[in-house]
């Protein structure tokens, strides 16, 4: 299929990343990224920032020019056109709406360069449907914060892209509206059958909203697939932690049977199933996730289908209303984070109360890298561990060059 | 201001409600220097502009009167002056702008990663009020003069006619306008284009405009408030100049604009009446031009 600016796409079209590298001077934002997403397929690259998923969203809006490989919409390929050539178009995170146009004219914008006719009829179709039409002639600065962003969408959407490109659109968004806006795009999506590629760092967004989740970090894909898959069998520590939180131990491997692997972590034998092990034998990184983790105020009975840790001593008690999130420190193997539904009255542990923990060995999960290589986790969202990154990332380059 | 320029004004800053002594006192100093060097010549032009001759009176003695045919008179006389000043104004004004734009686009936009060429190029900008303009003016009369080595090679080449001068020209007196005047029109288009926001532009070419029509569609109107600043302060002094057209510098016979027929009629004809007469009517012409420019290019809240 081949699409071209002068005509609304009929559907959505398959986007292809070949091989696409990009070098900034100073730093490289991907290192080497393949990737296929599927027409009318609603795909969220979801990674911390710097992790090069704006900078993937920029080449296939044509904003960039990759270093090398090339990019496919629906078949044809498109690296070397500019960006008002491409069948795509964007939702900026700033949505840069134009200040000095009314909103009708800004929806229409994109119309009116490709010569549609009904240009403004169009417009305000689009505007009905973000339910802004009675806003039509003021301008972008008497708007709230959502009211644009449901501009910027109205004005992405009315020229019919075959892809449509997100970036980080509801950021800026209460979490009411983000939600409502949330369901908005999905059901755009499915009635109008675009291909939707959604940047952004919040993991519960790209999860509700998306199909298929890519988890990137520095510049590659780490993991790619239905964001249940990817929650329930994470295949690296980032995505374990970054996709949720995960508890992670490391042990060698003492024992293997056709259907599981025992780990020996500080003398304590934590069993994996072998089909959601990544690796079988020597060092291994296991974890399981802590809504999985059952809390017991006594011992509880030995069982071949569960794994038991403890005793330990329960160190912090969080109690969310729904939730209560328990911190319980064992001897030699660490901390250890439990979600607990409420479903008593209260949390059913105190600080410096003794516990043991439990799961089901079916539960559990095999990552491929370990935790003392790819480190703890560490949030992006403060300065030092910006500061930690930036460090890293020269380190890095000088040892590369 | 780039953005107020607009959106039309919604939350005004709430005025004081008590009226402050302390605001009206630091406001003195102001309101008394505008009173006496602005207000107090402006009605002194005004009356003066309307006096009639000394009946026994010599040459340059007036006596108070209302003699509007003052006004008749000086427009009937100096029509062709008072068209030539607001169409070499117009004219430098326009060259000035066109080539400002890309100088003041590349300092503002794209050597913003270069922060140090940035600076660089802006005191070349302002380099030439180091010296003095006139000093300046004067130093372009000798490289344009006849014997000069730009005209004999222009001459030598066959691009200009072997009798042809360039000073003394129109032509000279709208390049010194221009050359005069491009700091004032280069200083306030970078300063919008300095902060014009590349997303907008970005966004422009994700919904399908080719470079052109981002320029015109985005681009440009972005940077109107830059462009009625700069255009405002290089066409008002333009209208007025009397240094560029003067016979001493650029100009000829010919090229005389109404600053010179004011500045000769204030100071070798003593026709007072008549240079007052034309000082108002040009500040007036000014005021009036001005006015349906900011109105037609949608800046109101420039003024």
């Amino acid at each position: 299929m081949s699409v071209s600016v002068r005509e609304f796409a009929e559907r959505g079209a398959d986007l292809e990343l070949v091989g696409i590298q990009k070098r900034f001077p100073g730093f490289t934002a991907i290192e080497e990224l393949d990737l296929t997403i599927p027409a009318g397929s609603f795909f969220a690259l979801l990674g911390p920032s710097g992790c090069g998923k704006t900078t993937t969203l920029r080449l296939v809006a044509g904003l960039e020019e990759p270093t090398r490989g090339r990019i496919l919409i629906g078949g044809t390929d498109v690296t070397d056109t500019k960006a008002h050539q491409r069948p795509v178009n964007t939702v900026f995170q700033s949505y840069a709406l134009f200040p000095h146009m009314s909103i009708i004219e800004n929806v229409a914008f994109g119309l009116k360069r490709r010569r549609i006719g009904d240009a403004d009829t169009r417009a305000h179709e689009a505007l009905r449907l973000v339910e802004l039409d009675h806003l039509a002639q003021r301008r972008p600065a008497q708007l709230s914060g959502g009211q644009q962003q449901r501009v910027a969408l109205a004005r992405a959407i009315v020229n019919r892209p075959a892809l449509l490109l997100l970036d980080e659109p509801l950021g800026a968004l209460d979490l009411k509206l983000r939600r409502q806006m949330q369901l908005e795009l999905k059901t755009i999506q499915e009635e109008v059958g675009l291909t939707f590629l959604h940047v952004t760092h919040d993991q519960e967004e790209a999860m509700t909203m998306a199909d298929t989740v890519a988890v990137m970090n520095k510049g590659a894909i780490e993991q790619m697939g239905a964001p249940e898959q990817l929650y329930e069998l994470p295949r690296t520590v980032f995505v374990a932690n970054f996709l949720g939180q995960s508890n992670l131990f490391t042990g060698r491997v003492v024992g293997t049977t056709d259907t599981a692997i025992a780990v020996d972590v500080q003398g304590a034998r934590l069993v994996v199933p072998t089909a959601r092990a990544a690796r079988h034998q020597g060092q291994v990184t296991i974890g399981v996730r802590p809504e999985k983790v059952a809390l017991h105020r006594d011992a509880p009975a030995e069982s071949s289908s569960r794994n038991v840790l403890g005793p330990g001593h329960v160190i912090d008690v969080s109690f969310s209303g729904v939730s209560t999130q328990y911190i319980v420190s064992i001897t030699g193997v660490g901390t250890v984070t439990v979600f607990a539904q409420n479903i008593g009255i209260g949390p059913i542990a105190s600080e410096g109360d003794e516990v043991w923990i439990s799961w089901d060995v079916e539960h559990g999960f095999g990552l491929d890298d370990d935790l003392a290589d790819a480190g703890k986790f560490a949030a992006d969202d403060d300065t030092h561990a910006i500061a930690v990154q930036r460090r890293e990332a020269l380190v890095a380059e000088l040892e590369e060059s | 201001m780039a953005f107020a320029a607009f959106t039309t004004t919604e939350a005004q800053p709430q005025a004081p409600k008590r009226k402050s002594r302390i605001a009206l006192f630091l406001l003195l100093p102001g309101i008394l220097y505008m009173v006496l060097f602005f207000l107090t010549p402006l009605i002194s032009l005004i009356l003066t502009s309307l006096q009639a001759p000394n009946e026994f009176g010599d040459i340059g003695v007036y006596d108070y009167a209302f003699n509007w045919q003052n006004y008749v008179t000086v427009v009937q006389e100096y029509w062709p002056h008072i068209l030539r000043s607001f169409g070499y104004a117009l004219v430098a004004t326009v060259l000035a702008l066109a080539f400002s734009y890309p100088l003041a686009y590349f300092i503002g936009v794209k050597a913003r990663r270069w922060p140090l060429l940035q600076s660089v190029m802006l005191v070349l900008v302002i380099a030439p009020f180091f010296i003095s303009f006139l000093l300046r003016t004067l130093a372009w009369k000798q490289l344009l003069s006849d014997e000069s080595f730009i005209i004999t090679s222009l001459k030598a080449l066959s691009l200009m006619a072997p009798d042809a001068h360039f000073t003394g020209t129109p032509a000279a007196v709208i390049f010194g306008l221009t050359y005069n005047f491009i700091p004032f029109m280069t200083l306030p288009l970078y300063t919008t284009l300095e902060r014009l926001d590349l997303r907008y532009l970005e966004a422009g070419s994700d919904l399908y405009a080719n470079p052109f029509t981002v320029f015109r569609k985005v681009t440009i109107p972005l940077s109107m408030p830059g462009i009625v600043a700069g255009t405002l302060l290089t066409f008002i002094p333009a209208a007025g100049d009397y240094v560029n057209a003067s016979r001493d510098f650029l100009g000829g016979p010919d090229t005389q604009m109404m600053g010179n027929v004011i500045e000769a009629n204030f100071l070798v004809l003593l026709n007072y009446p008549a240079a007052a007469a034309l000082s108002i009517i040009l500040m007036a012409a000014i005021l009036v031009l001005v006015g349906i420019y900011v109105k037609r290019s949608g800046t109101e809240d420039l003024l």
